[in-house]
C-alpha cells in the first residue's frame, strides 16, 4: 500500500508547485484544500516507522510517526490553514509558494527520524522562511532577512557538524535522546538553542518577525521556534539547564515588551516568553511538564497565531503598527478588536481560554519537582505576559487615546481565518479532554480545580488592578516613537563599529607605509635612471617601454612573415 | 456635517463602569481566598492574598523596572538606518537582484560621504 506512506511535507512541496502555476480562485482552493486533505490523511495513519532507506552505512528514516511529532504535525496542519485561509486575499505568488513550502519543511522536521533529514529540513525552514520577511519589498525588511538567513544557516551548520560526530560516536543518525555528555550533545543542543530563541539568541526572532509582511509573520510565529522545541523534547527531556534557561526567557522579554512600541515586536517579544515556558517544561522533564510544554505548544500556535493576525489585520487596514501612532480602532474594527481580545485571554491563560489548560501544567510541574523559585520566576512572567499582551496589545491598538483612524474590519477571509482561530482557543480551553488525549502521557491531571482557577483568576485580576493603578497615577510608560536596544546591538552596532575602527586605523597605517615605500622607489628609480641616461638614450627613465612591446611584436611578425616564404 | 458617532467609550461614565466592576471582582476574589477551602501544595500559598499580592506587586515592579530601562536602552527610531554598510556580509549579498544591487550602490554611497576618514582609493 505504498499509496498511504506519504509524508506530510510532500503533498505541501508539490502545492506549491502547483501554486507558482495556477491563479487566481483554482489557486486559492489549491491552497485551502492541501492542509485539509493531509491532515486528514496524518489523521488515518498509525504509529511507527513509515519509509526509512539506506545511504551508505546510514539508516535514514524520513517519515517516523509517534505522539510527540503527532501533536506538531497536527498543530502545523491547523496553523497553516489558518495561514493560508488569513492570506486568500493576496496576489503574491513569491510569498504564497514559500508559505507552502515553509509549512512543508516545518512537518518534515518534525517526522525526520534521523539527523540527516532533520537537518535538511532545518536548513529548508530557514530558506524557505525568509521570503516571507522579504516579501515586504523594503530595505528594512531586506536587511533583517538577511541578518536572520545568516543566524538560521548558522544554527544549521552547527546542527550538521553535531549530526557528524554523533554519527561517528554513535554509529547510528537516529533522532532519539541525546543528552548533553558529548560534544555532539552540546553542539546539537546549541544548534536547537539558536532556533529556539535562547536569551541572546533570540534577537533574530525579535528583529525579523515585525518586518515580514503582514501575513508572513502569521506563518512564521507557528513553525520555526515550534520546530526547535519539538527537537529539544525529543532529545533533551530533562536536561536541568533548561528549566534556568527557559525561566530566563520567560522573565527577560517581558520588560522589553512593556517597553516597544511596534506592538508586532511586542508580540515577537511575548512569543519568547510563551516558548520559554515550554522549555522549562521540558528542562522538568517529568510527564506532566513534557506533556504542558507540547500543550502549550499546540495552544501557542494558534492564540499567537491570532494575535499575530489581529495586529496583521490593524497593519493591513491601517498601515500602521506602532502603539503611539494607534488608539481608538474598536469603534471601526469592532470584531477585530474581539477576536483580539479572545487571543489576548487566550495568551494571558484565563480560565475558558487554552493557555490556561497547558501553562497550569508546567507551572504545577515545576512547584511539584521542588522548584520554587523557578515557579516564583514562572508566576512573576504569568502575570507580566497578561500585562504586556493581555492588556497592552489590545488597549494601545483598539482603545486608548482615539487616534482618529477609522480603518474598516479586515477583508473576510482575514476574519475568517481570525475566527476559527478563535473558535480553537475557546473550544479547547472549555473541552481540554481533546486535547489531552492526543498528548503523548496519560496523567489524569485536570485544569480545573477551584484552587487552580482561583489562583490564576486572582493573579491576573489584580494584575489588570496595578495597569489600572498605574496608568490612573501617570506611572505607566506613553508609547514613544523609538527603538529600544537589545543583545543585537552586539552585531548591528558595537561589533561593526569596532570592526570600522579597526580598520580605519589599518588603512591609515597601510597609506602611511607604502606613501613611504613610494618615495624610496621614486628616489631609487631616478637614481637608476639617471645612471642609464648617461649610457643609452633607449634606456632611459623617458623612453617609453610601450615602444620595446612595439618593438618585439615588429620582431615576432618578421619572424612570422620568415615563416611564410620558406 | 454630520454628527460623529458616540461610540461606548467616549462616555466617561462607561469607563468609570468598568473600573468599578474591576473593583468588585477584585475584593469578591479576594474573599473567596476564605470561603473555597483550597488544597495547597507549598507553604507560600498560604501566606494571606499570596496570589493577589504577587499579581499586583510584580506588575507594579515590572512596569517601573522597564520604565527605567528607558533611560539606558531607548534611541531614535533610525538608531540603526546606516546599519546595511557596517556588515560586510549583508553588503557583500545584497547582489542578488537588480534592485538590491542598486540599492547598495546608494547605501555604499551614503556611507563614503558620511565617513569621511576612510580612503580606499588610495
Amino acid at each position: 500500500m505504498w499509496m498511504i506512506e506519504i509524508p506530510p511535507f510532500f503533498p505541501f512541496f508539490i502545492g506549491a508547485l502547483i501554486v507558482s502555476l495556477t491563479r487566481g480562485r483554482l489557486r486559492g482552493m489549491i491552497m485551502v484544500a492541501i492542509p485539509i486533505v493531509s491532515a486528514l490523511h496524518l489523521w488515518l495513519m498509525p504509529e511507527g516507522i513509515h519509509l526509512q532507506f539506506l545511504l551508505f552505512d546510514y539508516q535514514l528514516i524520513p517519515y517516523r510517526i509517534d505522539k510527540l511529532s503527532l501533536m506538531f504535525g497536527y498543530v502545523f496542519h491547523i496553523a497553516a490553514l489558518i495561514g493560508i485561509i488569513y492570506s486568500l486575499h493576496l496576489r503574491d505568488t513569491m510569498q504564497q509558494v514559500s508559505a507552502m513550502m515553509y509549512a512543508g519543511s516545518g512537518l518534515g522536521a518534525v517526522f525526520a527520524g534521523d539527523l540527516l533529514t532533520l537537518f535538511i529540513f532545518w536548513e529548508l525552514l530557514a530558506f524557505t522562511s525568509v521570503f516571507l520577511i522579504w516579501a515586504r519589498r523594503t530595505e528594512r525588511a531586506f536587511v533583517a532577512g538577511m541578518r536572520y538567513l545568516i543566524i538560521q544557516v548558522l544554527s544549521g551548520v552547527i546542527l550538521l557538524a553535531g549530526a557528524l560526530f554523533y554519527a561517528s560516536d554513535n554509529n547510528t543518525l537516529e533522532f532519539g535522546y541525546i543528552g548533553l555528555d558529548s560534544v555532539a550533545g552540546w553542539l546539537i543542543f546549541i544548534a536547537f538553542g539558536i532556533k529556539c530563541a535562547f536569551p541572546m539568541a533570540h534577537n533574530w526572532l525579535t528583529d525579523a518577525y515585525p518586518e515580514a509582511t503582514v501575513t508572513g509573520t502569521v506563518f512564521l510565529s507557528a513553525f520555526t521556534t515550534k520546530v526547535a522545541v519539538y527537537a529539544l523534547a525529543r532529545a533533551y527531556p530533562g536536561v536541568e539547564l533548561l528549566v534556568y534557561i527557559g525561566a530566563a526567557m520567560t522573565c527577560f522579554p517581558i520588560f522589553f515588551a512593556v517597553i516597544e512600541n511596534d506592538l508586532r515586536r511586542v508580540l515577537a517579544y511575548s512569543l519568547l516568553n510563551q516558548v520559554g515556558f515550554m522549555v522549562v517544561g521540558i528542562g522538568i522533564g517529568t510527564a506532566l511538564a513534557i506533556n504542558g510544554a507540547v500543550a502549550h505548544a499546540f495552544n501557542d500556535v494558534i492564540f499567537k497565531g491570532l494575535l499575530f493576525m489581529s495586529m496583521g489585520a490593524v497593519l493591513h487596514m491601517t498601515g500602521r503598527i506602532n502603539g503611539s501612532e494607534l488608539g481608538g480602532l474598536y469603534k471601526t474594527m469592532p470584531k477585530t478588536t474581539i477576536l483580539c481580545i479572545v487571543g489576548a485571554a487566550s495568551i494571558s491563560a484565563f480560565p475558558l481560554f487554552s493557555g490556561f489548560v497547558s501553562k497550569s501544567m508546567v507551572v504545577s510541574a515545576a512547584l511539584e519537582e521542588g522548584f520554587e523559585w523557578i515557579w516564583l520566576m514562572l508566576l512573576f512572567a504569568s502575570a507580566g505576559v497578561f500585562h504586556h499582551a493581555g492588556i497592552k496589545i489590545p488597549y494601545f491598538a483598539f482603545f486608548a487615546h482615539d487616534s482618529g483612524i477609522r480603518a474598516n474590519d479586515p477583508p473576510k477571509n482575514m476574519l475568517v481565518a481570525m475566527a476559527i482561530a478563535a473558535g480553537l482557543c475557546l473550544a479547547i480551553g472549555i473541552y481540554p479532554q481533546a486535547l489531552y488525549a492526543l498528548l503523548p502521557f496519560d496523567t489524569g491531571y485536570n485544569p480545573y480545580d477551584a484552587t487552580h482557577v482561583l489562583a490564576q483568576t486572582q493573579l491576573l485580576f489584580f494584575s489588570a488592578l496595578a495597569f489600572v493603578w498605574l496608568n490612573l497615577k501617570g506611572l505607566y510608560p506613553p508609547e514613544l516613537r523609538s527603538i529600544n536596544l537589545d543583545f543585537d546591538w552586539v552585531y548591528r552596532r558595537a561589533f561593526p563599529t569596532a570592526l570600522q575602527k579597526i580598520f580605519t586605523i589599518i588603512w591609515k597605517l597601510d597609506r602611511v607605509l607604502r606613501q613611504g615605500l613610494k618615495l624610496k622607489l621614486k628616489v631609487y628609480l631616478t637614481f637608476i635612471a639617471q645612471k642609464n641616461g648617461r649610457l643609452s638614450g633607449l634606456l632611459s627613465k623617458n623612453y617609453p617601454s610601450g615602444s620595446m612591446v612595439m618593438w618585439v611584436a615588429v620582431v615576432l611578425a618578421i619572424y612570422l612573415f620568415l615563416s611564410f616564404i620558406q | 456635517m454630520k454628527l460623529q458617532k458616540k461610540h461606548l467609550f467616549d462616555a466617561p461614565k462607561n469607563i468609570k463602569r468598568i473600573l468599578r466592576l474591576l473593583y468588585v471582582c477584585c475584593v469578591l476574589l479576594l474573599v473567596l481566598d476564605f470561603i473555597i477551602d483550597r488544597h495547597i501544595s507549598h507553604n507560600w500559598e498560604n501566606l494571606w492574598g499570596f496570589y493577589p499580592i504577587f499579581g499586583f506587586v510584580s506588575c507594579v515592579i515590572l512596569v517601573l523596572v522597564a520604565t527605567r530601562m528607558r533611560t539606558f536602552l531607548m534611541r531614535n527610531e533610525d538608531y540603526y538606518r546606516d546599519e546595511g554598510t557596517n556588515d560586510k556580509a549583508i553588503t557583500s549579498s545584497a547582489t542578488q537582484s537588480g534592485e538590491a544591487s542598486k540599492r547598495k550602490d546608494c547605501i555604499s554611497q551614503k556611507s563614503t560621504t558620511k565617513k569621511g576618514d576612510r580612503d580606499v582609493d588610495d
